[in-house]
């Protein structure tokens, strides 16, 4: 036995059996998102369910993200045929009223299914607090990378992507990050307002 | 299943009627598409594209209906003149470097493709420098 | 019941593996060699234990006996009879029990026709195949039993994963992979034995082993192959070959099996490559641990890998055993195997030997770490990224192509040496072929460089295989008198080694060519038909009939019927792609249907489909010379069965080489 060639080789071993130990620790089928960060794609979608009180459009008009500078915008996607979209229903529809005196919008956008089977689903769900809008061919979910539904990103006043949820989204989340982008706007409102002045 | 539920059960109770067209619905489209080069072109990157709802499959090869919409997105952008790699890059800004299926020859990236030249290259010397000494007289 | 039965069985297994491969260095150690017959006793025991375990689990699964968790899991009183069965390697635990099987038939094997010969060589070989054994019984018992019972017991199962039981090809490459793969055990026991027992500086290790790896390696090419087929059959976009981790996973033990059946020639012959062969040995072993572990641990995302708990943790484990173990006994020992070369020339067959070992690793290493990369990138950049069919073809295409032209080589010169004015007479000939088919591709339209290389060095090859033939016959025919069919086959029965090689040439040339040009010539075209509608693709036209929906118990099948015309409108058959929409799935099952001609496919898939009927979007590809890959497998297979039921070979006489 050449004992020194045994350890040389030995020692190759051990870079293999790191990279798949470290293997263990990711999981291949969660891809981080290039978005957060990023400037938020800009969309114009038709608008399918009105919603209610400040948040509300009218069917048929047109819902531009661009109108919305200023604002913290919450686009969820989402379809009739998702399961999970049933689940998180209920907390973005509560949490877009606890947010209907502030600068919030959010906005519902119907991924890869028929109109009528999205309204029919709103009406099931009893009501959506803020307005739904169709997405012809996905143009705007493939905008903004989408892998599937649900899928929720917060966009800051300035129209950067704040953060991506995956999967159904809890009020929770939803608070905290929607909160902590209304935090951070009011100095900057404030510095922009006194540059003004 | 659920996602398809409703357009499977109709269609197990509309083939009892056989093949007419049935009222009511909206008229069906066609979609006999003419120009190839066009198409060629649009395959030729599609598949360069990973599909996000499938596992390693190009969008091109997917028959899944985001895949679909994509190939739609590249062919759209192909005709507004855009150059295989904006599109690549278009993607790529969206989803991640994931999606490309060839990644680019950047960073430590290169050594994935250097290395098998190496490889080859450093192999012939060897076998050049064995044969010259196994043949060589004692 | 059952299920404790079989529980039971694999759980006595383990004592009787363990106990085998401890006694075998105390028996050699000891000069105590009856102590071996436990060990071989050991070998049929654990044998036995594994087949009342597998035997047990496809009674259970007929019987629909839900109280045992696998079947329960995999199960459904509505799934065919002969899915049922197979479903037996559709899911993780199965597919273990099944290895294990496999790998004690094996063992039994080696045992049985080698337990008699004498030397520590064949009891290390029995040791090393028990240890490995040692740890798939381990699994079985632990984190991968099938057989947990379950209660209370479930009325039904939601029934074998889908993709699955849609095709009868998922009979026939699952136990073709397990035969290639698990095999590839045989031929590394060898080799752990050789060294163990100092016989490493024999050939006589290679000599056992050879066969072994050669009827492995027949199994795993006809096993690719059936997969290739069946992805091609089941996946609906009208490939074979998608370089998924797991297929790469199947090709790379395949490229290092393929070098050493030729090293393994150049060992024997000329006594030289003695530890590049034990190491190609040793190699393919790894990678086929390596590639079980990549898919059965869930750490690369790929279509066929199974979803997993701890049992990757075990396969690293055993990974990192089989590592350390071979490399510090391999490199431990490499000043001893180790030979002096010598080559009597440098325009020899040996010369193109050693270039085909070096291409066929630099293709394994270049796929291995194509693989592995999009962990390493993660690990070094934090980003995921993808390496997929684009990056392969073209790192790996140039490789695969001097291996075509090399297969022409090879053959046409002689072991030893000649002069280059007598290689250049045995190279010239196949040049015709070449010539011939470099004429055929340019004139049909190919356009890429590596297409038309890739053709013309398939010429080249095919003429220098076949002049092999015609030139032993000629020969045979002037000595003998022969007619051409008896000289034939007394020339194959004189050398079946050579000539069995030969064969299984062919059938990699008729691969080459259809790989090549169905790649090269594939037109796709996808469109949305109403019925009456036609599609036309490079010549072909196809007219949407229908759109159908049928009801199965185990699944809803929606179909589209499409009329195939002639030049002239008349229809000359039909085609019916469809989808299958199992109850247990969320994702229907793409069923296409394909027309097939010596000339290549008519390959059609049902895409979507309208809730009404009203119209169909298919996806229509022509695929030329497609059905010459599924052929040029049976010609492998054809010559590797030829090339194993041969009489013994001549060895190079032994050198006593210094320690």
């Amino acid at each position: 036995m050449n004992w020194k060639r045994s350890l040389i080789a030995l020692l190759a071993a051990v870079p293999v059996l790191a990279l798949f130990a470290f293997g263990f620790t990711r999981n291949p089928a969660e891809i981080e998102s290039p978005l957060p960060g990023r400037q938020a794609p800009l969309f114009t979608l038709a608008v399918l369910s009105p919603g209610e009180g400040a948040m509300a459009r009218i069917p048929g008009d047109t819902l531009r993200l661009a109108d919305l500078a200023g604002k913290v915008v919450v686009v969820n996607f989402w379809a009739s045929w998702c399961l999970p979209c049933r689940t998180e229903h209920a907390a973005l529809s509560e949490t877009a009223r606890y947010y209907a005196d502030k600068p919030v919008q959010f906005v519902g956008v119907l991924y890869n299914d028929e109109p009528a089977a999205g309204l029919r689903w709103i009406s099931e769900m009893g009501g959506m607090s803020y307005p739904g809008v169709t997405d012809v061919e996905s143009r705007t979910a493939i905008d903004y990378g989408l892998y599937g539904v649900p899928e929720t990103f917060i966009i800051d006043p300035s129209g950067r992507v704040a953060h991506k949820h995956l999967g159904p989204i809890t009020a929770d989340v939803l608070r905290r990050v929607t909160d902590s982008v209304l935090i951070n706007m009011a100095p900057a409102a404030k510095a922009a307002k006194s540059t003004a002045g | 299943m659920i996602k398809y539920l409703p357009a499977v059960v109709s269609l197990l109770v509309f083939s009892g009627i056989a093949g007419e067209a049935q009222t009511g619905t909206p008229p069906p489209r066609s979609t006999v598409r003419s120009d190839s080069a066009l198409e060629a072109r649009t395959t030729a990157v599609a598949s360069t594209l990973r599909c996000p709802v499938c596992q390693g499959e190009s969008i091109q090869d997917s028959p899944s209906e985001l895949a679909q919409q994509m190939r739609a997105v590249v062919r759209d952008k192909l005709r507004a003149g855009e150059t295989p790699e904006q599109i690549k890059a278009y993607f790529a800004a969206r989803y991640g470097e994931w999606i490309l299926l060839e990644p680019r020859m950047t960073g430590l990236n290169v050594v994935l493709y250097v290395l098998p030249v190496v490889i080859i290259l450093g192999g012939l010397v060897i076998v050049v420098y064995l044969v010259r000494k196994w043949t060589r007289p004692v | 019941m059952i299920g404790n039965i079989a529980h039971s069985a694999l759980l006595v297994s383990v004592p009787v593996v363990a106990l085998g491969v401890i006694l075998t260095p105390v028996a050699i150690r000891r000069a105590r060699r009856e102590w071996l017959q436990l060990v071989y006793g050991a070998v049929y025991a654990n044998f036995l234990l594994v087949s009342i375990a597998t035997i047990s689990m496809v009674v259970a699964l007929v019987t629909h006996d839900f109280s045992v968790s696998y079947v329960a899991a995999v199960g459904s009183r509505s799934t065919p009879l002969l899915f049922t069965i197979i479903s037996l390697w559709g899911a993780l635990e199965g597919s273990i029990l099944f290895w294990a099987w496999v790998l004690a038939m094996y063992a039994a094997a080696v045992v049985w026709l080698h337990s008699r010969r004498p030397g520590d060589l064949v009891p290390y070989a029995a040791m090393t195949l028990l240890a490995v054994s040692a740890f798939f019984a381990i699994l079985l018992v632990g984190p991968a039993d099938p057989f947990r019972p379950v209660f209370p017991v479930p009325s039904d199962g939601p029934g074998p994963n889908t993709l699955l039981q849609n095709h009868i090809l998922m009979a026939v490459h699952p136990p073709l992979l397990y035969l290639g793969y698990v095999g590839m055990t045989v031929p590394f026991a060898f080799a752990i034995g050789a060294i163990i027992s100092n016989e490493a500086t024999s050939n006589e290790w290679a000599q056992l082993s050879r066969r072994w790896m050669l009827a492995s390696w027949g199994f795993l090419t006809a096993a690719i192959i059936a997969g290739m087929w069946w992805s091609y059959e089941v996946l609906g976009w009208g490939g074979y070959w998608a370089w998924d981790p797991v297929e790469n996973a199947s090709f790379l033990p395949w490229l290092t099996a393929t070098a050493y059946l030729h090293s393994v020639m150049v060992q024997e012959r000329r006594n030289m490559l003695r530890l590049w062969t034990l190491n190609l040995c040793v190699a393919t072993f790894v990678l086929t641990i390596l590639g079980t572990f990549l898919t059965r641990s869930g750490i690369l995302s790929s279509v066929h890998a199974f979803t997993t708990g701890s049992i990757g943790y075990y396969f690293l484990g055993f990974i990192g055993v089989v590592l350390v173990a071979t490399l510090v006994l391999v490199a431990g020992h490499s000043d001893r195997i180790r030979t002096p070369g010598k080559l009597g020339g440098a325009a020899s067959r040996e010369t193109v030997f050693l270039l085909n070992n070096l291409f066929l690793t630099a293709v394994m290493l270049t796929v291995l770490v194509g693989t592995l990369y999009p962990l390493i990138a993660e690990a070094l950049r934090g980003v995921k990224v993808s390496v997929g069919e684009p990056f392969f073809n073209r790192m790996t295409v140039p490789a695969m192509v001097a291996l075509i032209f090399l297969m022409g080589v090879g053959p046409s010169l002689p072991w030893g040496s000649t002069t280059v004015a007598d290689a250049r007479k045995r190279l010239t000939p196949p040049l015709i072929g070449a010539l011939i088919m470099a004429v055929i591709a340019i004139a049909v339209g190919t356009r890429s460089i590596y297409a038309i290389l890739a053709f013309t060095f398939v010429g080249y090859a095919a003429m220098g295989n076949l002049r092999e033939y015609w030139i032993g016959m000629r020969a045979r025919r002037k000595a003998h008198g022969e007619s051409w069919p008896v000289s034939l086959a007394r020339l194959v029965r004189g050398n079946r080694r050579r000539y069995g090689g030969y064969v299984a040439h062919i059938g990699i040339l008729f691969v080459a060519i259809g790989v090549t040009a169905s790649s090269t010539f594939r037109t796709e075209r996808e469109a949305t038909l109403l019925p009456g509608e036609t599609l036309t693709v490079s010549g072909k036209t196809v007219r949407l009939k229908n759109v159908w929906g049928r009801e199965e118990p185990q699944r809803s099948v929606i179909g589209a019927t499409l009329d195939i015309l002639s030049k002239d409108g008349s229809v000359t058959g039909t085609l019916e792609p469809r989808m299958n929409f199992y109850r247990v799935s969320d994702q229907p099952v793409p069923t296409p249907d394909v027309k097939s001609s010596i000339a290549g496919d008519l390959y059609v898939n049902l895409m979507a489909f309208e809730a009404n009927g009203a119209n169909a979007t298919i996806k229509v590809i022509v695929e030329p010379l497609v059905p010459w890959i599924w052929f040029g497998g049976l010609v492998i297979v054809v010559g590797s069965v030829i090339g194993m039921f041969h009489g013994g070979r001549r060895t190079a006489p032994e050198q006593s080489v210094a320690t």
